[in-house]
Formats: structure tokens, C-alpha cells, sequence
């Protein structure tokens, strides 16, 4: 299944394996930073809704 | 129906929830389909052997690096002239995807020039313009962070999306100004002749969607936290005054 990539293993393994990581962390970053920005105005409403009411 | 009642914050995150998951899926595939495709099975070019496999990162990545400037322009100048926030708030979330983009390029094309050209890096009009563009995106990302008010904030980023979009366009057409440098032109092209065998075209076509489709995503998912963002920061002002 794997293809022989010879010589060059090294320089077509390193860019996919570079271009996964950096996506990958881009997009975990991304879905963090949504979450934690969601949960943090989520309570910051709560607590003024309460405090109005 | 007008795109500008997008400009809306309420209006833009209820049309992105809606949108977001399907944008999700279709990427996901989009990437699967195109990378398996690509590394597995396609051949190697009689040239550069096994290592034309790199194409399929490397032209989507370096492609959409300068893509996403010219996006975070588009927005910029709506910001300058309409003076809407979801545009603003977009460029600033297209900034750090546009910059992974460009570090997966450098990264990448470093990889592949290194076996074929026999060296890692060249001072060439391309790869240097590619590299300040990089810096722009920096600098950018800098700024927004160096200033507190938001909309002076949106005004000087703006500018400097401007004044970078020079090297955006000659990352892209350096090649064309200039006939000199190691690295190629275009591997994508209208006029047939230029492009890239169909063997290696399709399978490249299918990873470019799927960069354009993540990136779509990405700046969707990310403008709707900065939208998010604007309002927390608001609602804490708010309370700081009471």
C-alpha cells in the first residue's frame, strides 16, 4: 500500500507530516479559542442578566 | 437580499451556524479524497521521481497564503469605506490561517528544493517577495494585538493589509516580472500546455479545493469567535463603568 518513494523518502514523508501538524494546530487552536471565548461570554451574560433581574 | 445585511453580527452568526457544518464535512472529504489521492496513487514524474508527491501541499498552501491576503484586502477596504466590523473581525480571523499557510509553503518548498535544486533556500524574487509576505503576516497579527481600541486597531491594520498586498502580488507574479530565480511559473494555468500532467492535475485540483474549503471554514469558525470576542469585551467595559 505504501508507495516506494526511494531517495526522496525523507523529503515527501517531512512535508506531509509538516503541513499535518501545522493544520492541525491551526485548526485545534481555532476550536479552543471558539470554545473557551463562548463558554467565558456565556457566563459573563448570566452573571449580568442576573445582576439586572 | 443583499450581502450586506451579512454585515450584520446578528444576522453573519446565524447564517454561519447554519453553514459551518456543512462546510465542515465538505472539507474533511475534500482534504481525505485529495491527499490519499495524491500520495498514493499517483505516479512519480520522470524528473523529480517521488518527490512531485510534495505538489500536492505545497501549490495549495503557497497558493491560499496569498489567497487569504487578498481576502484580508478585500475586507480591509469594506472596513475602510463601509465601515462594517464583520468584515474587519474577518481578516483579522483570516490572519493566522493565511500565516500556517505560509509556513506549510516554506516549510514544504524547502523539502522539495533542497533534492531538486540542491540547496534548502535561494534569495529569488519569488521565494523572497513569498518570505516578506510571511512578515507582513506577522506584523499584522502584531498589531492587532498592540493596540487596545478596536477600531483604531481595524483602521492601522487595514493599512498595512494595503501596503502588504504589494508582496502578495509579486509572490504571486514574480516569476513574470522577473525571468530569473530557480523557482518555476505557474504549475497551474489556463492555457493547457502549461499545466501539469492530467495525472498529477486532478488529483491537485481536488487538494486545492479542499485547501480553499478549510480555509473558508477556518475563517468562518474564527470570525464568529472574534464577533464573540468584540461583544465579551464590550459587555466587561460595560460592567467596569457600572
Amino acid at each position: 500500500m505504501m508507495p516506494d518513494l526511494g531517495a526522496y523518502a525523507a523529503a515527501v514523508l517531512g512535508s506531509y507530516a509538516a503541513t499535518l501538524a501545522l493544520l492541525a494546530a491551526i485548526v485545534g487552536l481555532s476550536l479552543w479559542r471558539a470554545a473557551r471565548i463562548k463558554r467565558t461570554l456565556r457566563d459573563v451574560e448570566r452573571r449580568r442578566e442576573r445582576d439586572l433581574g | 437580499m443583499s450581502i450586506w445585511e451579512y454585515a450584520n453580527p446578528k444576522k453573519f452568526m446565524q447564517a454561519s451556524e447554519a453553514v459551518l457544518p456543512w462546510l465542515a464535512a465538505l472539507t474533511a472529504v475534500s482534504l481525505v479524497v485529495g491527499l490519499i489521492w495524491g500520495f498514493f496513487f499517483t505516479p512519480d514524474d520522470f524528473r523529480q521521481g517521488s518527490t512531485v508527491k510534495i505538489i500536492y501541499v505545497h501549490v495549495p498552501s503557497a497558493m491560499m497564503a496569498i489567497n487569504a491576503w487578498i481576502m484580508m484586502l478585500a475586507a480591509s477596504l469594506i472596513w475602510l469605506v463601509r465601515r462594517h466590523h464583520v468584515s474587519v473581525l474577518a481578516a483579522k480571523a483570516a490572519a493566522p490561517v493565511g500565516l500556517t499557510f505560509v509556513l506549510i509553503a516554506l516549510v514544504t518548498g524547502a523539502l522539495w528544493g533542497q533534492p531538486m535544486w540542491g540547496t534548502w533556500w535561494a534569495w529569488e524574487p519569488r521565494l523572497t517577495s513569498f518570505l516578506i509576505l510571511g512578515l507582513f503576516y506577522l506584523g499584522y497579527i502584531a498589531l492587532w494585538s498592540a493596540i487596545e481600541d478596536p477600531d483604531t486597531a481595524a483602521d492601522l491594520t487595514s493599512v498595512l493589509c494595503l501596503v502588504g498586498s504589494v508582496f502578495a502580488v509579486l509572490s504571486r507574479y514574480a516569476v513574470n516580472f522577473w525571468s530569473q530565480g530557480l523557482h518555476q511559473g505557474a504549475s497551474l494555468s489556463l492555457d493547457a500546455e502549461e499545466n501539469v500532467a492530467d495525472v498529477f492535475w486532478y488529483p491537485l485540483l481536488v487538494c486545492i479545493g479542499g485547501f480553499v474549503l478549510l480555509f473558508l471554514t477556518l475563517v468562518l469558525l474564527r470570525t464568529r469567535t472574534e464577533v464573540r470576542m468584540r461583544r465579551l469585551l464590550a459587555l466587561l467595559a460595560r460592567e467596569r463603568m457600572a
